[in-house]
């Protein structure tokens, strides 16, 4: 019954909303990966040197 | 919603993380120690782009490894450790929030079981393919220009999670067929090869590296899509629920 009632009102709530926030969470974790993965910055990249070989993201 | 994203792929990075990280030292790591023996003593003085760029004239191929001696680096040992730890971490949180944020706007219902689908799907997409091309590099390897081979490994990275989505979630053969297209064009422009050459670091290493490496890439995503899954659950109060409620 609950979940029912949850389930109606988050409907109204909108799709819009909900696409809003996994795109706001998927560019948030996309950042993280930009800045472990693919930054040029020397620091960032001997930081994550051994990581980024690790993952295979293109290093060097 | 965006709050139990952000909770979901913070925690379900954060254990899968650990898993990944403790595996990383005892898998990975020891080989890219060894392989930086060979490519220290292949270059020993100066170490970067432009002795190499004096010593070859090619402003491409970059065997060596570019250090900048200005810039901070971890010391070998413990520091490396936790800088390559931290590194994995925020790797995984990363991949967490992403996985996490398609399934919802996909509309997928999250449980375990779905999200450890999305999680295998994400290994063929970031891993496995953009590897068919570029495979998994030590230090030291041959290697094309960095920003080249970057721009193929994203452009395969989309096209290939766009093509995989296509086919599995598209209900039209047309769909399916773009699909398999979009997967196939990456590999049949070819990624940046590396020239012609040889390198101190032993074939046998870098093979073993590259079965490593996708191995534990392999393991990550099983569990990023496992945590996800349960931690979303655990959220919903111990049920499964539909990511859009």
């Amino acid at each position: 019954m609950t979940t029912t009632t949850t389930t109606a009102k988050t409907g109204i709530d909108s799709r819009a909303n909900v696409r809003l926030a996994a795109l706001f969470a998927f560019a948030l974790g996309g950042t993280l990966i930009f800045l472990t993965g693919f930054a040029g910055a020397d620091v960032l990249h001997n930081a994550a040197h051994d990581t980024r070989h690790t993952m295979s993201f293109p290093c060097h | 919603m965006l709050t139990r994203i952000l909770w979901v792929g913070l925690l379900a990075g954060l254990i899968s993380g650990a898993f990944v990280a403790l595996l990383q030292t005892v898998t990975t790591t020891p080989l890219i120690l060894k392989a930086e023996v060979y490519e220290t003593a292949e270059t020993p003085a100066a170490h970067d782009h432009a002795a190499q760029k004096a010593t070859t004239g090619d402003q491409d191929a970059t065997p060596a490894h570019h250090h900048d001696a200005e810039a901070w680096q971890p010391e070998d040992g413990l520091q490396r450790t936790t800088v390559t730890m931290i590194a994995t971490l925020a790797t995984t949180i990363g991949f967490a929030l992403m996985l996490t944020a398609a399934m919802v706007a996909a509309g997928e219902t999250v449980t375990t079981k779905t999200a450890l689908g999305w999680g295998v799907a994400a290994f063929f997409a970031i891993n496995l393919a953009p590897a068919l091309g570029l495979s998994p590099e030590l230090p030291g390897s041959l290697a094309a220009a960095l920003e080249d081979r970057q721009v193929w490994w994203i452009a395969t990275v989309v096209a290939t999670m766009v093509g995989l989505y296509l086919i599995a979630r598209v209900d039209h053969w047309a769909a399916k067929a773009a699909g398999a297209v979009l997967i196939a064009l990456p590999h049949i422009v070819g990624a940046p090869l590396p020239p012609d050459g040889e390198t101190a670091v032993p074939a046998e290493l870098a093979a073993r590296f590259v079965a490593m490496s996708l191995g534990l890439a392999a393991i990550m995503w099983l569990s990023i899509g496992a945590s996800v899954g349960y931690v979303w659950v655990r959220l919903s109060g111990g049920q499964a629920s539909e990511a859009r409620a």
